[in-house]
């Protein structure tokens, strides 16, 4: 039988694939991508955790967390759009204004 | 047994697309796995039993942010691969690697709590639909018209934020009754 530490590991791996992702990419859409990621795995958790211990609360997360999710998604992808504009890339180390 | 032939291909499946949207160059390969496996995640919702969740991530995510990822790719350029500079990969390994081992131990701590009570417990009975629909409109009603607000807010960032030049245009636009030519004219200076 599939227990809840299965659904916790393959949660914990898939989050640190979007962490990868999030530390490796240069490209900022690519970033949008792997936040995504890390986003749908702490899901995972919510939803088997709640399954374990019989409780709806697990899934109340995960709701808020895909409303989270789509608003962090619109609003970004304006800002996206308006850097694109601006600099003509999406390339980190073109848009850093900071030196460090 | 079938659960557990259904755990495994949907765990499969969703770590190689995710690594494919990670590692990949490709911006329209990484968003087409990205899509992928939330499919492949909603099925792991079906498994646990939460099915309203399940369509939810389906409607969504699946539905309508990736069809805003993908409407976002007609202002980029993504034909081209995207050519990053990596100034120490090793490094990034050495600590992606102990993140997952932090998480894993985080994530994996809920087994080994005792004092955890059940709030909202899942009647036997009641489809999932109908459980939610009841807590989340007695329990959660706060949370839920917040969630709202916070939504219309952003759906109005996102118009003012992505339609700064939309104020010219062509639909919009009171154009005085005249012919067609002088009416072309007239848009065209106005989208100038």
């Amino acid at each position: 039988m599939i227990g809840i530490s299965h659904y916790l590991i393959l949660s914990g791996l898939l989050f640190s694939i979007g962490f990868m992702g999030v530390l490796r990419r240069k490209n900022l859409l690519m970033l949008f991508f792997a936040t995504e990621v890390m986003l749908n795995a702490v899901n995972i958790a919510f939803a088997a955790i709640g399954n374990y211990y019989g409780d709806l609360s697990g899934q109340m997360f995960a709701f808020f967390i895909i409303a989270v999710a789509a608003s962090e998604v619109a609003v970004g992808l304006g800002l996206l759009i308006i850097l694109y504009k601006k600099y003509h890339t999406l390339d980190l180390d073109v848009i850093s204004t900071m030196k460090g | 047994m079938y659960e557990f032939i259904a755990f495994y291909i949907f765990a499969i499946s969703t770590v190689i697309l995710f690594s494919i949207t990670v590692f990949s160059k490709n911006v329209l390969y990484s968003m087409t796995s990205l899509a992928a496996g939330m499919v492949m995640i909603s099925g792991f919702f079906f498994l646990l039993g939460a099915d309203f969740l399940g369509v939810v991530q389906l409607i969504v995510y699946v539905g309508a942010v990736m069809a805003l990822y993908a409407f976002a790719m007609m202002f980029f350029d993504t034909t081209k691969d995207v050519k990053e500079k990596y100034n120490s990969p090793r490094l990034v390994f050495l600590l992606g690697g102990l993140m997952a081992v932090v998480f894993v131990i985080i994530f994996s701590a809920p087994i080994i709590g005792e004092n955890l009570q059940v709030l909202s417990p899942i009647t036997d009975g009641v489809g999932n639909a109908q459980a939610v629909g009841k807590v989340l409109f007695t329990k959660y009603l706060i949370p839920f018209e917040v969630a709202a607000i916070m939504l219309l807010v952003a759906m109005v960032a996102g118009i003012i934020l992505a339609g700064k030049k939309m104020d010219k245009s062509l639909t919009t636009t009171v154009l005085p009754l005249v012919d067609k030519e002088s009416e072309d004219e007239i848009l065209k200076k106005e989208s100038r």
